[in-house]
């Protein structure tokens, strides 16, 4: 009897799945239309983006420039071996938690100040001027932003006139290991900072005014009310975000540091971004740099997955 | 509502903050316009910040002058357009696809799609795969790892889930598969998103540099942000020859440099004070999600 049952039940579910299966084949073809447009960028997307993810399969596998994408022979954690035991990697994985530390800790706040200190101009017209002037550096190539960087601190420079002045001496900051992270730093808020801002501006504009009457009747400063109404209305913009920036922390700005640094201050600038492209593409080792990668890629998505984790169970927000 | 003293000392503090970040935002641009117009020798004296001293247009004349230069110009431009294009095109379908409830699969398409967004394969494994798909030094190396951008789609498919229903339902009474709705109804509704998103993808494909290093070797396909790096990293480029100075033997000069710059910088400073209430509005798009 419980046997028969057990089967029936099995049957009545198969059926189910098959008469789902049909449903939605109906579906389909009655909306072939619609379908039609997810051809191309699913192909798309599969070679382009998850072909190189399984392509990563080569920081296993020896791989031989011109032979196989996927490698040719296994070789277990050989180039995983590598990376654990190389001095330079370990110095470049350093440098990269703490460039991604700065980041998060210098970079990532500035548009919330900016934000809130913009919240408290009044005059429509100087407010849209400062807006529109900030977010200029956004568009600009990284190409342009290194030069500019390279030009302002070069010895002959703006900055070192400044420089100059007050302690009659100059720095060549380009080439002194101790100025890179500063100038890193400096130039990702100057690109950065304005633009950043808009989501904020944004959550700003739907908090409710009554909200701010209310605690104005209390005797609220304006301190007061950033404090308790403006920031807590920018909250679940903060959190998005700051998972966002978490998920990027190992991928700190790889363009900008590949053309900013040099021999002289790879102490500090060389990251594990660099690296790799040193490994992989000027000296051919590509197994090795894939590993290396692989490694960078992985944290990533631990890093964002458990961000994204912890901010829902403790502020409700989350990225899905 | 009377204001406290602190309040009004802030207020006037607030002004002066502000206007210094713009002064401090807009300073490298003022120091490299001012370093073009400028003639080497002052530059070298470290006088030019950004007022220009000895007044110099000859460099403007020499590098619009370089037949490499317009050609590299050219090659953005065909990069950008031709990149954009496609881009449209492709992050358009995928977009209205995934923003109809009723697609079977939706979840699954949607997630993947987002989780490129947290994974990528990595600098080697797409290195790899361009080669040999046989795309380096070719348009295609540039214009097609960049075809759809995730977050772009996402803007564009939440815009489209805001379309009334009952218009699609309209037009589809009246006959209208969903290539034609897709065509006459949804997109004339959609010209702000769609301008918002044609200026993100062609700011990406102007500014783009990294994928043209890595691909590109024939000087003939370059974009102008290479011919810009490889002036900036001192490569002795075709403009070496019209360095004068010894020292410009070593490093090309800064006043060359801030040449290209300000001609590369130049389109986008045009445009951007008419299209930049695109941009703002394509970012707010995307916040409401």
């Amino acid at each position: 009897m419980e046997q028969t049952g057990k089967m029936e039940g099995a049957e009545k579910r198969n059926s189910l799945t098959q008469s789902k299966w049909a449903k939605n084949m109906a579906l389909i073809r009655k909306d072939w239309q619609l379908y039609t447009l997810l051809i191309i960028p699913i192909i798309y997307l599969l070679i382009f983006k998850y072909l190189p993810m399984a392509g990563n399969i080569i920081a296993f596998r020896k791989f031989v420039p011109g032979g196989s994408i996927f490698g040719e022979e296994w070789v277990g954690f050989y180039y995983i071996n590598m990376f654990i035991n190389d001095p330079t990697f370990w110095r470049v994985f350093s440098n990269t938690l703490i460039l991604g530390g700065l980041t998060l800790l210098i970079t990532f706040p500035m548009p919330i100040i900016f934000a809130l200190l913009l919240n408290e101009v009044k005059a429509k017209r100087f407010k849209k001027f400062v807006q529109t002037a900030s977010y200029l550096p956004h568009f600009l190539s990284i190409v342009i932003v290194a030069g500019m960087v390279l030009q302002l601190t070069a010895i002959n420079g703006s900055i070192n006139t400044l420089v100059e002045f007050f302690t009659g001496d100059k720095i060549n900051f380009i080439q002194q290991a101790d100025w890179f992270r500063t100038i890193y730093i400096t130039s990702e808020v100057w690109q950065g900072m304005g633009w950043g801002a808009i989501l904020y501006l944004a959550a700003l504009t739907t908090i409710d005014e009554s909200l701010y009457e209310a605690a104005r009747i209390d005797g609220a400063n304006r301190w007061k009310q950033t404090l308790y109404i403006t920031l807590p209305g920018m909250l679940p913009t903060i959190v998005v975000l700051l998972v966002l920036n978490i998920g990027s922390f190992m991928a700190v700005g790889f363009e900008k540091i590949l053309l900013l640094y040099n021999p002289l201050n790879y102490e500090t600038a060389d990251v594990i971004s660099t690296y790799l492209y040193r490994i992989g593409l000027e000296s051919n080792n590509f197994s090795y740099a894939t590993a290396i990668g692989l490694f960078e890629s992985i944290i990533g998505l631990i890093l964002v997955l458990s961000a994204n984790f912890i901010s829902k169970k403790l502020t409700e927000t989350s990225l899905w | 509502m009377q204001e406290s003293v602190q309040y009004k000392v802030f207020k006037v503090f607030n002004v002066f903050v502000l206007s210094l970040i713009v002064f401090l935002t807009l300073y490298p641009f003022l120091n490299v316009v001012a370093q073009s117009f400028s003639s080497e020798s002052y530059i070298n004296a470290g006088e030019v910040n950004i007022i220009p001293k000895g007044f110099n247009v000859e460099t403007y004349k020499m590098i619009m002058s370089d037949r490499m230069f317009w050609i590299n110009y050219k090659n953005t431009i065909v990069y950008t357009v031709v990149g954009t294009a496609l881009s449209m095109v492709v992050t358009t379908m995928f977009a209205y696809a995934l923003s109809k409830k009723r697609l079977v699969g939706r979840n699954f398409f949607i997630m993947f799609a987002v989780f490129t967004m947290f994974f990528n394969g990595g600098l080697i494994p797409n290195y790899v795969l361009i080669n040999t798909l046989g795309l380096d030094n070719s348009m295609w190396a540039i214009v097609l790892p960049g075809v759809i951008s995730i977050y772009n789609m996402l803007i564009m498919k939440a815009f489209f889930e805001n379309v009334p229903e009952e218009l699609e339902e309209a037009a589809s009474i009246d006959g209208l598969g969903t290539y034609g709705i897709l065509w006459k109804i949804i997109l004339p509704l959609s010209k702000a998103v769609m301008a918002t998103m044609v200026l993100f993808y062609a700011v990406a494909y102007w500014n783009s540099w990294f994928t043209a290093f890595l691909y590109l070797d024939e000087k003939e396909l370059f974009p102008v942000t290479i011919y810009l790096r490889n002036m900036i990293a001192g490569a002795s480029g075709s403009m070496a020859a019209g360095a004068t100075s010894a020292d410009n033997l070593t490093q090309i000069a800064a006043n060359i440099k801030s040449v290209t710059m300000v001609l590369t910088i130049l389109p986008i400073l045009t445009i951007y004070p008419f299209v930049q209430r695109y941009f703002v509005s394509g970012v707010m798009l995307g916040s409401v999600k």
